[in-house]
């Protein structure tokens, strides 16, 4: 039985306190620890840090199996927990696609097998990813991975009576659908956010309303059956709108945003550097502003990082041919400071409730997102937010180097993880599970 | 000024020192001996990702006349779908000793991704990239320009040029937006709404989608070529009403100034974007804009190479 | 720094050399002058003046820009190029004198051999320098010469013409020298 007694961290509320951990739960949080086994405790010394429920990402792709050569469960597992992640969901495109309950649960055992967090498997929506045929959702949902997540990102659900029927057939096991906001009509080789950049790049342009007239039409559909909807990465300021307008009409509708997005605009083009190639695309500085206020008010539900591994093969070269996508996992608390606490724009409570509590209650992740207390599964995250950091590709856990943020310097540092009451991560190292096992 | 990517990059004293030059070299075009030795013992690889004869063989001409050493390396048909070979291939240029690469290719971006990339060190000189830009076209356009309506001194202040067709994916239009602007023309962007891309209000140039109406105040027309293909696209409904519209034909040469000239950066497609009337009238200097395209390209390589290197970046004026 | 030439040695210099020119040439009428950018096209312009006034007959003069044939251009900056202008009638089969400001290695009358035979093919071709300050590279030498400047090769002479420069003088600096 192995016991942790954490002195010196501050709860999200400002109060400092010790955190008495045994056997994977949290037996007791006080100024001063009273329970009589914690002198037995090994004393971890966190002066300094904020302690923060274990981060959930509902959106990471981890590659296996089929990319192991980008990433694979393990190595994700471990950026994870270096980002201060205590669970992670991983999405269905690896290959084969994540559509049957065989696939998922191989992900599910490779993430366990990993011990440095949860990975809960997302299950494709339809066949292959082709948009065409449902998926078999309730052997997924029925397996030991107890899927309860289903999309196709990467592609949109675009079919809105395959999307109705989705909607409708995961309400038998509380499932949601998590849409890949795009039309692909309007987006055949887009390359880029179109705008005043696109344009003066002759990129192909990826238009805003490509986003937003999948996501009104979901949150109708959503409403229609009376479903749970969730849109994955939201990026434009109208799609705020719509969700905004959605949420006020009583529709069960979620969105996360990614840290790059609150972040990076369109502008990072101009080098026709493809490390900030990314699908969706980085929108305009109103768009940024509109995602920072959706998050901070609510209407945005979550931070995802959409962590997408890519070998530097498909980085290094020209525009168009590059793969989309960015890594996030390492970088994603510390974006959000940046961004949305350096900002005033939400409180370090907040912060927990928009990377671990809501992501946990949205994928019914149950033993994620609970409360710093008595009888909570020790899922634990402690930084320092004073602390700063020089983002540097060469030292990441991820197999992939694929940052947009290399060489910035970040404020947050992840100090200590905790994953079921056991250290991942403990003065910003990874503490074990370094050879992947 | 280590690299011609952009004419964006171009200061407005750079640019008019590029057609100032370019002037000294068609003189030197014009003479019995047409070999200059200034770049002898320099090699310039051709390095061509996009099919264009014209092109190539205009900076093929640009170099030999400097007495360059040239090299061909057509990349079309080799696989380029995964971009890691333009690394392999510029780091076998370098391998080979280039000075300079003259790079065609259909990405947008990809000269300046070799001019970033430590791959090369060369000079990169674009050729045309994707819908980007095309800067020695620009060059060209704008050498042909001052030389027929400026007395070929100085910057094109005062003149109005419209450019007509496809501007959406024309990678002419974008550089010579820039560079005529910048020399203190007004350009007139004329074009169905379709073929015009997003934001072009913030660009240095007025837009109408009437040609008849902006022809009368122009000295200059450029048409642009229109591909066939983008009928396929929803862009105009059918050749015949994009003729219609926005075709240089016989009627529309009488709207013209008398001093107006014609241009058009090639290949034509005869009666669709201008009829063969126009194409070959006494105002059309189409043919002349070829042989300016080698003095300017000459002018570009002198004032990139012959000089001594420079560490990112030395200077043109 | 030392004045080598004064404007009145200069002036006294020019003239002698257009006095030899013609007593050469037994006249001015087959004699292209051609002066080589910057200073030497200034010098061309006083000699042909002085030559015109004494023979009362235009003398034809123009500029030869050597920059293309130079051999040097990798060891500078890159130059602007500088108009070539012969003059009417062209130098076919005439008798061109190349005038340039200061005689060194003798590496740009090199390279106005080969810039002359762009514009045309000249009967004979002779050369006129304000100075000659020796350390000759390669088989070169002046006909006319206004002043023979001995110098060390480390030493930069420095010729100033009131065209551009506001005064005529020629000085002979420390430092700088065959590039």
């Amino acid at each position: 039985m192995t016991k942790y007694l954490i002195h010196g961290a501050t709860l999200a509320n400002g109060v400092n306190s010790e955190i008495y951990i045994s056997d994977g739960v949290i037996v007791e949080v006080a100024s001063k620890v009273s329970h009589p086994e914690s002198n037995s405790a090994q004393r971890i010394d966190l002066s300094g840090c904020l302690a923060l429920p274990g981060l959930v990402d509902l959106h990471t792709h981890l590659r296996e199996p089929g990319r192991e050569d980008s990433e694979t469960v393990a190595s994700g597992a471990r950026a994870a927990a270096k980002g201060g992640f205590t669970a992670v969901s991983a999405m269905a495109n690896t290959f084969p696609v994540a559509d049957t309950a065989g696939v998922v649960e191989q992900v599910f055992r490779l993430g366990q097998s990993s011990d440095m967090c949860d990975v809960f498997p997302i299950g494709a929506v339809t066949q292959g990813l082709a948009g065409k045929a449902l998926a078999e959702l309730g052997a997924m949902a029925d397996s030991a991975a107890r899927v309860r997540i289903f999309s196709d990102d990467g592609n949109c659900v675009f079919d809105p009576m395959v999307m109705r029927r989705a909607l409708e057939y995961v309400k038998k096991f509380d499932g949601v659908i998590a849409q890949h906001a795009q039309d692909p009509s309007l987006t055949v080789d887009a390359q880029m956010n179109e705008g005043t950049v696109s344009s003066r790049l002759g990129l192909k342009g990826w238009p805003a309303v490509a986003e937003e007239a999948i996501i009104a039409r979901d949150v109708l559909l959503a409403d229609h059956v009376g479903s749970r909807v969730h849109i994955c990465h939201v990026t434009t300021a109208g799609g705020v709108e719509i969700i905004r307008w959605a949420k006020a009409r009583g529709i069960q509708v979620s969105a996360e945003v990614t840290p790059h997005h609150l972040l990076l605009t369109d502008e990072k083009a101009n080098s026709f550097d493809p490390i900030f190639k990314v699908n969706p695309p980085l929108r305009q500085e109103k768009d940024v502003m509109a995602l920072r206020e959706g998050l901070a008010d609510g209407t945005i539900d979550i931070v995802a990082t959409d962590h997408a591994p890519h070998p530097a093969e498909d980085k290094e070269c020209e525009w168009q041919a590059a793969a989309f996508g960015m890594i996030g996992l390492e970088t994603a608390l510390s974006v959000v400071q940046l961004t949305m606490v350096e900002t005033s724009l939400l409180s370090w409570d907040e912060v927990a409730v928009r990377m671990s509590i809501a992501p946990a209650r949205i994928g019914r992740y149950s033993d994620h997102g609970q409360p710093i207390s008595t009888g909570s599964t020790a899922n634990l995250t402690f930084i320092n937010p004073r602390a700063s950091w020089k983002v540097d590709r060469d030292l990441v856990a991820s197999r992939s180097k694929n940052t947009p943020f290399h060489g910035m310097e970040l404020p947050g540092k992840v100090v200590a993880t905790f994953f079921r009451g056991e250290p991942t991560v403990l003065k910003g190292r990874l503490v074990r599970g370094g050879n992947g096992s | 000024m280590r690299h011609l990517l952009s004419t964006a990059d171009l200061s407005y004293a750079q640019a008019l020192n590029i057609l100032d030059t370019a002037a000294q070299m068609a003189k030197v075009s014009e003479g019995s001996i047409k070999k200059l030795p200034t770049l002898r013992g320099r090699t310039i690889v051709n390095l061509f990702f996009e099919d264009s004869t014209r092109t190539r063989i205009s900076f093929e001409a640009a170099a030999k006349r400097l007495s360059a050493d040239v090299i061909n390396f057509s990349a079309k048909g080799s696989s380029v779908s995964k971009g890691e070979s333009l690394k392999d291939t510029a780091q076998t240029l370098q391998a080979m000793g280039a000075d300079a690469v003259i790079i065609r290719h259909f990405a947008s971006g990809a000269p300046q991704r070799l001019a970033d990339s430590k791959w090369t060190s060369g000079s990169v000189i674009n050729a045309g990239d994707g819908t980007h830009e095309h800067p020695t076209q620009a060059l060209l356009d704008a050498f042909t320009i001052r030389k027929h309506l400026k007395n070929g001194i100085g910057d094109l202040a005062g003149l109005s040029i419209a450019i007509v067709g496809d501007i959406l994916h024309s990678r002419v239009a974008r550089s010579n937006v820039i560079l005529l602007s910048l020399l203190g023309a007004q350009v007139v962007l004329v074009a169905p709404p379709t073929l015009l891309p997003l934001g072009v209000e913030n660009w240095p140039a007025q837009v109408s989608y009437d040609l008849d109406s902006a022809l009368p105040h122009v000295d200059a027309v450029m048409m642009l070529r229109v591909q066939q293909e983008r009928m396929n696209d929803f862009f105009f409904p059918t050749s015949r009403e994009y003729s219609h519209y926005f075709g240089l034909n016989f009627d529309r040469l009488s709207l013209l100034k008398n001093s107006a000239i014609i241009m058009h950066p090639g290949p034509m497609n005869r009666g669709l974007e201008i009829t063969a009337a126009c194409a070959d009238s006494a105002r059309s200097v189409i043919v002349e804009q070829v042989a300016n395209g080698v003095s300017v390209r000459m002018a570009v390589l002198y004032l990139l190479l012959a000089g001594a290197p420079t560490e990112g970046g030395g200077s043109v004026a | 720094m030392s004045v080598a030439l004064n404007a009145t040695d200069i002036s006294r210099a020019l003239t002698r050399i257009s006095h030899e020119i013609l007593e050469r040439y037994h006249g001015a009428d087959s004699v292209v002058l051609m002066g080589i950018p910057t200073r030497g096209a200034f010098l061309s312009a006083r000699i042909a003046a002085t030559m015109s006034q004494i023979e009362k007959f235009e003398v034809s003069v123009g500029t030869l820009d050597i920059t293309l044939h130079r051999d040097d251009l990798r060891m500078r900056p890159v130059r602007a190029l500088i108009p070539t202008l012969a003059p009417k009638g062209g130098i076919e089969g005439r008798d061109v004198v190349l005038i340039d400001d200061v005689l060194f290695s003798g590496r740009t009358v090199r390279a106005a051999f080969d810039a002359l035979g762009e514009i045309g093919r000249p009967r004979s071709v002779q050369l006129a320098v304000l100075v000659d300050r020796g350390h000759r590279q390669l088989p070169i030498r002046a006909d006319y010469v206004g002043k023979n400047l001995p110098t060390a090769l480390g030493e930069t002479v420095r010729v100033q013409l009131s065209e551009i420069d506001g005064i005529d003088e020629v000085l002979v600096e420390p430092g700088g020298g065959l590039a």
